[in-house]
């Protein structure tokens, strides 16, 4: 039997060590934000994200790269959406229980465990070589689309799951037909819950870099003109991520790396912030 | 009528095809890893390229062999479990069983916030505070050592601190929920009995929600075995056994680093490296599988 003051000591040691690791997380939270800061804001400033770098002109800048961004959110979530929102429909609303939807739910869940840089290999072998798009803001953006389906996915499920059946057999019993149904009262019942899947996919894609590296490229140029817009997506772009990599390895130019840095951070902060006021307006629509 | 038939049909058939882009794109995605990836197996040879470990695929008589490769993939993600699990999952009791409301949401946020910072930002910062860190380290260890080839701190070490940080968020969260998942009655039982609140954690709490916790275990496997960027920067840029302060490449260095270039015979031995670190992916997959279902077992 154990003596009582040594077990007093023992629980001790293990609170002590519990308190020491939840405060280790959240001070490299804020070690990670406030390091990040102090050596990239002061790069931060209107010209940085206004222009492009250009040795001729003297500026240093990314605004090629957050449009290259811009537009692979674009490209990647006006396919990825209705994907991922048809897919869930078709798994909660539609489909019986049997091996069709084991089947793609255990597809759903691969593609979650993937990898990023496989991703990669096989935009850059498919979609860039097979179907001849070599690297451009397309290849990346289809690249992109099956690494973020799943989540998209995940949470319309989970929203459709939150409405009530009583919403689905009022509409059916007054005579509408189901997807009918579906269009007027399940998706507007579960727009919070989509939206906030589709927020987190554009995190992923603005955090993401090893899948962009073999398929979008790294060209930092503006596109001119309206035509020039419609065929950048054609076209080689390095997004934010993918600048930053190359500015702290091959550029060395850790100043532009850190400014970068603060405009990925501050983004981030914001998209998680996003997702958890609608999360909460999400609570609250159902508790009434 | 008909029309309305029609678009009934029309909108099911359309939520179906959706359904099944995920099975295409995983059969489609393993079907290209075998097919790019098996070439160089058969031209260099299974036995030379797995197993051995001199990698020097633009030498005059290239010798391409990965051991060493799949080596420092395999101790870094074991290593960086050893040390993540076991503060992932104090930060996790932390949360579940003794912070108060305010005190957890501060850490559950800081969490959730270290999990969505994009991994080239741990990358950057791997390179500017540890590497300089370690290459002190390396300084004073090997100040006598003229046989060490000296790295500048990009070294395993670097590479298993950023991937423990990284795995940490993975660990927290599945743990935290599992934890919470246990009911309230365990731990008045286990109170009543006479247990300190530290013992009721322990020896009941923590074991009652093992296999939500191994599931959080196996994701941050697949996170560390699959993590590139950061581990890019901070690893190094040599192919070496997978020492504390040696500079190595891990499977998924190998490709961010050299794809870019590599041709021929090169280009394709890249290509198995991503077959190699896709099995493995497949494998902890599988494990997950097995892990979720132990879980729903547990419940029921």
């Amino acid at each position: 039997m154990m003596s009582i003051s040594r077990r007093k000591f023992i629980d001790c040691i293990l609170r002590f060590l519990i308190y020491i690791c939840s405060t280790f997380s959240v001070l490299l939270l804020l070690g990670i934000i406030g390091y990040v800061l102090i050596r990239g804001i002061s790069e931060v400033n209107i010209t940085f994200i206004t222009s492009v770098t250009s040795v001729l002109k003297g500026t240093v800048g990314i605004a090629g790269n957050i449009v290259n961004t811009l537009l692979i959110i674009l490209i990647t979530m006006i396919i990825a959406t209705p994907i991922g929102v048809g897919s869930a429909i078709y798994l909660n609303e539609y489909a019986r229980p049997g091996r069709v939807v084991t089947a793609i739910e255990y597809a759903t869940e691969t593609l979650t465990g993937i990898p990023s840089i496989i991703f990669g290999l096989f935009g850059m072998t498919f979609f860039g070589e097979k179907l001849g798009l070599g690297y451009s803001l397309l290849t990346g953006s289809l690249t992109l689309i099956l690494m973020v389906l799943p989540l998209i996915t995940r949470n319309t499920q989970e929203a459709l799951k939150t409405v009530p059946s009583s919403y689905r057999n009022g509409a059916i019993g007054l005579g509408s037909g189901k997807w009918h149904m579906i269009r007027t009262i399940l998706l507007p019942s579960a727009m919070p819950g989509i939206i906030t899947g589709a927020i987190l996919a554009i995190g992923r894609i603005v955090g993401e870099s090893a899948a962009l590296l073999f398929t979008a490229g790294s060209a930092k140029l503006l596109p001119k003109g309206i035509s020039g817009f419609l065929a950048k997506p054609f076209q080689s772009g390095g997004t934010l991520t993918i600048q930053m990599y190359l500015s702290a390895t091959s550029e060395g130019d850790f100043e532009t790396a850190f400014g970068i840095a603060v405009v990925l951070l501050i983004i981030v902060l914001a998209i998680n912030l996003a997702t958890k006021v609608l999360t909460k307006r999400f609570d609250v629509t159902r508790k009434e | 009528m008909k029309r309305k038939a029609f678009i009934e049909k029309t909108a099911k058939t359309l939520c179906e095809l959706c359904a099944v882009v995920a099975i295409f794109a995983v059969c489609a995605i393993t079907i290209y890893m075998f097919m790019k990836g098996a070439p160089a197996l058969k031209e260099v040879g299974v036995f030379d390229l797995l197993f051995k470990t001199i990698w020097k695929p633009t030498a005059s008589e290239p010798s391409y062999g990965i051991g060493f490769i799949i080596l420092a993939s395999v101790v870094g993600t074991t290593t960086a479990l050893i040390l993540g699990v076991p503060i992932g999952l104090l930060a996790a009791v932390y949360i579940s069983e003794m912070a108060g409301k305010t005190t957890g949401n501060i850490v559950r946020t800081a969490i959730e916030l270290l999990a969505a910072i994009p991994s080239v930002i741990y990358g950057l910062i791997g390179m500017m505070v540890l590497n300089p860190i370690m290459f002190r380290f390396e300084q004073i260890i090997f100040e006598d050592d003229s046989s060490h080839q000296f790295t500048g701190g990009a070294n395993m070490l670097s590479a298993i601190i950023v991937l423990t940080i990284m795995i940490l968020p993975t660990v927290i969260s599945v743990s935290t929920s599992s934890l919470k998942a246990v009911s309230d009655t365990l731990r008045a039982a286990s109170l009543a009995l006479g247990a300190t609140k530290e013992q009721t954690i322990f020896k009941a709490v923590i074991p009652a929600a093992k296999s939500g916790i191994l599931t959080g275990v196996v994701l941050g496997t697949g996170r560390a075995l699959g993590e590139a960027m950061a581990i890019t920067m901070v690893a190094g840029g040599a192919v070496n056994i997978p020492l504390p302060f040696n500079s190595v490449r891990t499977l998924t260095t190998q490709i961010v680093s050299e794809m870019g270039y590599a041709q021929g015979t090169h280009r394709q031995v890249l290509f198995t490296v991503g077959l190699v670190l896709y099995i493995f992916i497949m494998i902890v997959n599988y494990a997950l599988l097995r892990a979720r279902k132990a879980g729903i077992d547990d419940v029921d």
